[in-house]
């Protein structure tokens, strides 16, 4: 089994996240850089799909150099190699421009089934894995919570308002993840140390597989970025007895916050 | 980049480092940042949402973790891979106990495992003993302890009363004897024993607790880290096999020193790993409370407070890895490895014993520095149990107790460095010597100034280690065999000494990053150093000055004390205005700003 993961590196959710002077961008200095969480998801599927039935997994990541680490993280964590396709402009770049990239690239890699996270917390658009696989013309599933493989054939189980459903689909095929799918595990000292010797190979977009020329400009663009308004401290409620906080409970969400 | 020089320990105080010889943490590999990620990781998934339960003192939790950790690989940084282990660098061990550090009991659990209980049996361990115990003790399955402290042994160690005595049969020794505030006491599956052979040779002992004779006290009341076990553990009539004498008969002061040594190392990486939470915790926290009409982090004072806990914790760090670059660049002269003489291992382990004693001593009076900060940064808040703040006052406090009192390790400091000096391993009575010679000892002249960025900073360290050079000599002279008597002069040498090491190690640290980073990336650095030598120069003077007075006499004295003078005559800086530069930065990032 041939398993590809999509991974992207995001600031970590508890980076101190500041707007820059352009209105549309964030300041990056200050940040901390990590694996996004659903790809960890996406990571550890893999690798449990591959100590299941055989193969190996190939990390596919469109970002700036500095996203080798976030590759490097995942082939600590057990995976086999990497890719990443870098180009100086790719911050910018559309949720299209990099399905196409990895569509591209992915036409001269092969493989059974291809893994994403449903989406990156930074950008939070949820369209790379559906795009891609929509280019790659294979079926794909989102928001799995659950897989199992058989034969050539992929069942997933995902969670839809009010209960569960199950699909299922041939491969090749991709999937994307959804929290709750499994609990990835550590990057490991040990693993750190093996990952050391795994290969990375770093390509630009033309070299890549990529068959647009040029690549044209994104179609979406930022125009503005907006910090969520300041939230206010909890106010903890005192009182002598449960019905005491209860009575001033009622009281504040009456006369102060005016909701009853 | 040039190869460090491979200094011998103490060197520091006679030579002029080039900036090449010492390490600084921005040098990390990408692996070590890895390493870093991997800790920090398995901190806040399994210690952060357990912090209280730890607090209850549950064997069980505290095992699973300890488990855990063993499978992420965080109990055998030391552990050669034969013995299931990762047989990795000191700085890779450093980072773990850094990040590790922050974690209260937890904390203070796993050193004592990985630290004091394993480390003898991969230094000085047969590879019968290597083999049988390393690969547990890697995985978390066991958990082990160190029991040297006794009744009537505490500072003085080798006073121990418990004694070994061998069976007629030749087998096994009879342990009998009671050891004191064992770290992991009720806990451990495996003691490492110090007990007297026939009553007087010191020897260690891998005694497992499923030996017969074995039985632990019940735990102690604690002022701090009270998810931690610590018991008495006491040995009735112990049969422990003779293939389990650790090292040699009468050899144990070599174990228990050389172990210290280490543990002492590791101890300075956890606290500082502690340092930096606090100040997270306290940045975090002056930016919300809000008194005034403002947040108190707009206060000078809670500025000032949040610039010194950050300084200190600056050079705190800087020395940790420093030291443990120049553990690795020695252990790598030897051919390192499962394979290693204990004799050998005994060697390297005791090359850096005054490092080590300066990490142990300056790290934890940096965080004791840094929780009453915390504290007082966070008023009533910081005194009651709702908020963590006072346990975390309360757990800092041991670590100028175990693994050598403070006093022993001021001791150990100028007393190892006069030994040195006086077996000719270290060329400190030469450079005495030079100072009388008028020519080399000069006042400050800009004109003499290295021209590089700090060299003010620079020149003024140079001259520290003069005005140290200066008392010590002075003291020698006066003491001469009795110098030992001397407590208080050697406590201020031992202060000197250490001042100027952590200077040191800053100092170079924020030129190289400067050199590698551009000035402006380093403006916190520089910053840090400008201010740290500007309030240790007027303390270094003060204690040479006692020191001086302690020793000499007549003119002696006052052409001593004049050279002080003009030695230490400089420009002072705006601290102000640095350490609210610093104070800033801490206050954006809320963290260790670093
Ligand atoms: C929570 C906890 C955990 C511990 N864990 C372990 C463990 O795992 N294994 C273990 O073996 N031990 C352990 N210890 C013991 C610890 O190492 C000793 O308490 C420590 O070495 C000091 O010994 P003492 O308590 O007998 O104090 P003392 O030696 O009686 O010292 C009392 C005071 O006198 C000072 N003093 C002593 N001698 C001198 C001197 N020559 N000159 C100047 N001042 C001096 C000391 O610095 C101290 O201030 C632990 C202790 C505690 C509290």
């Amino acid at each position: 089994m041939e398993i590809i993961v999509l991974l992207k590196q995001v600031p970590a959710t508890e980076s101190l996240i500041r707007i820059d002077d352009d209105g549309a961008s964030i300041k990056t200095d200050d940040i901390k850089w990590v694996v996004n969480p659903y790809d960890e998801f996406a990571v550890e599927e893999a690798l449990r799909i591959k100590e299941a039935h055989g193969g190996s997994v190939t990390i596919v990541s469109v970002g700036p150099e500095k996203a080798s680490e976030a590759i490097r993280t995942a082939l600590a964590m057990g995976a086999d190699k990497g890719v990443l396709i870098t180009d100086p402009g790719v911050s910018d770049f559309d949720s299209l421009i990099v399905s196409r990239i990895l569509a591209g690239a992915l036409k001269e890699i092969p493989f059974d089934l291809i893994i994403a996270g449903h989406r990156s917390v930074d950008k939070d658009n949820s369209q790379v894995g559906p795009a891609t696989a929509e280019l790659l013309n294979i079926p794909h599933i989102s928001m799995v919570i659950k897989q199992d493989i058989t034969d050539s054939k992929i069942r997933c189980h995902k969670t839809v308002e009010g209960g569960t459903v199950v699909l299922e689909m041939s491969l090749p095929a991709l999937i994307t993840t959804q929290r709750g799918l499994n609990e990835p595990r550590y990057a490991s000292l040990p693993g750190i140390m093996k990952a050391k010797k795994k290969p990375i190979d770093v390509k630009t977009i033309m070299d890549s597989g990529f068959d647009g020329d040029p690549i044209g400009e994104s179609m979406v663009k930022t125009i503005v970025m907006k910090p969520p308004r300041e939230r206010k401290d909890g106010i903890m409620i005192k009182g002598d007895s449960n019905l005491a906080k209860a009575a001033e409970l009622v009281r504040i969400l009456h006369e102060e916050a005016k909701v009853l | 980049m040039a190869e460090r020089k491979l200094f011998t320990g103490g060197e520091f105080l006679v030579t002029e480092p080039r900036s090449d010889d010492v390490f600084a943490p921005e040098e990390m590999t990408r692996e070590h940042k890895m390493i870093y990620a991997a800790a920090n990781d398995f901190v806040k998934r399994e210690i952060d949402p357990n912090i209280a339960q730890i607090e209850e003192k549950s064997e069980a939790l505290t095992r699973s973790l300890l488990k855990i950790a063993g499978e992420i690989g965080l109990n055998g940084t030391d552990i050669p891979e034969e013995y299931g282990g990762e047989g990795m660098d000191k700085i890779s061990t450093g980072l773990v106990s850094d990040v590790i550090g922050g974690t209260a009991s937890f904390a203070v659990s796993h050193s004592a495992h990985t630290g004091i209980g394993t480390l003898p049996i991969v230094y000085f361990g047969t590879h019968e003993q290597k083999k049988k115990y390393l690969p547990k003790l890697a995985a978390g399955e066991w958990v082990a302890a160190y029991c040297l402290t006794e009744p009537n042994a505490g500072s003085d160690a080798l006073n121990a009363q418990t004694t070994a005595q061998l069976s007629d049969d030749g087998k096994y020794y009879l342990l009998n004897g009671e050891k004191i505030y064992i770290t992991n006491g009720a806990w451990a599956d495996i003691f490492i024993v110090y007990a007297k052979v026939d009553g007087e040779k010191f020897t260690g002992f891998i005694v497992e607790r499923a030996f017969p004779g074995v039985s632990s006290g019940v735990e102690e009341k604690k002022m701090g880290i009270n998810g931690s076990s610590t018991t008495s553990v006491v040995f009735k009539d112990c049969r422990v096999p003779v293939e389990n004498v650790l090292f040699e008969i009468g050899k144990g002061h070599k174990i228990a020193f050389n172990i210290l040594n280490i543990g002492r190392y590791k101890l300075g990486a956890g606290v500082t790993g502690g340092s930096k939470m606090t100040i997270a915790e306290a940045s975090k926290y002056a930016n919300a409370r809000e008194q005034f009409g403002k947040t108190i982090g707009s206060f000078g004072m809670i500025k000032n407070k949040l610039a010194d806990m950050s300084i200190r914790t600056f050079m705190a760090e800087s020395i940790i890895y420093r030291v443990a670059a120049m553990m690795d660049d020695r252990f790598r002269t030897s051919a390192i490895g499962a394979k290693t003489p204990a004799t050998e291992n005994a060697k390297m382990l005791e090359a850096y014993a005054v490092e080590c004693s300066i990490a142990k001593v300056y790290c934890s009076e940096c965080l004791d520095l840094c929780v009453d900060e915390l504290v007082q940064v966070f008023g009533g808040n910081g005194y009651v149990a709702e908020y963590p703040i006072e346990r975390m006052y309360r757990d800092a406090r041991i670590n100028r107790i175990f693994d050598g009192t403070n006093e022993i390790n001021r001791l150990l400091i100028p007393g190892t460095i006069l030994k040195r000096a006086l077996q000719g391993r270290l060329s400190l009575f030469d450079e005495i010597q030079k100072l009388n010679n008028e020519n080399n000892v000069y006042s400050f002249d800009p004109t003499k100034l290295d021209a590089a960025l700090l060299g003010i900073q620079k020149y003024m360290l140079t001259t520290c280690k003069k005005i140290l050079l200066i008392s010590v000599g002075a003291a020698v002279n006066k003491f001469l065999d009795s110098l030992a008597e001397e407590q208080e002069v050697l406590a201020m040498m031992a202060d000197i000494i250490m001042e100027i090491f952590a200077a040191e190690s800053g100092l170079v640290r924020a030129q190289k990053h400067a050199a590698a980073k551009g000035e402006k990336k380093a403006v916190y650095h520089i910053a840090a150093v400008k201010i740290y030598m500007n309030d240790m120069v007027p303390k270094v003077v003060h204690w040479a000055k006692q020191i001086l007075v302690a020793s000499a006499e007549g003119d002696h004295l006052s052409d001593r004390l004049a050279v002080v003078n003009k030695l230490s005559a400089y420009p002072p800086v705006d601290t102000i205005k640095l350490r609210r530069l610093i104070a800033e930065k801490v206050l954006k990032t809320k963290r260790y700003p670093f």
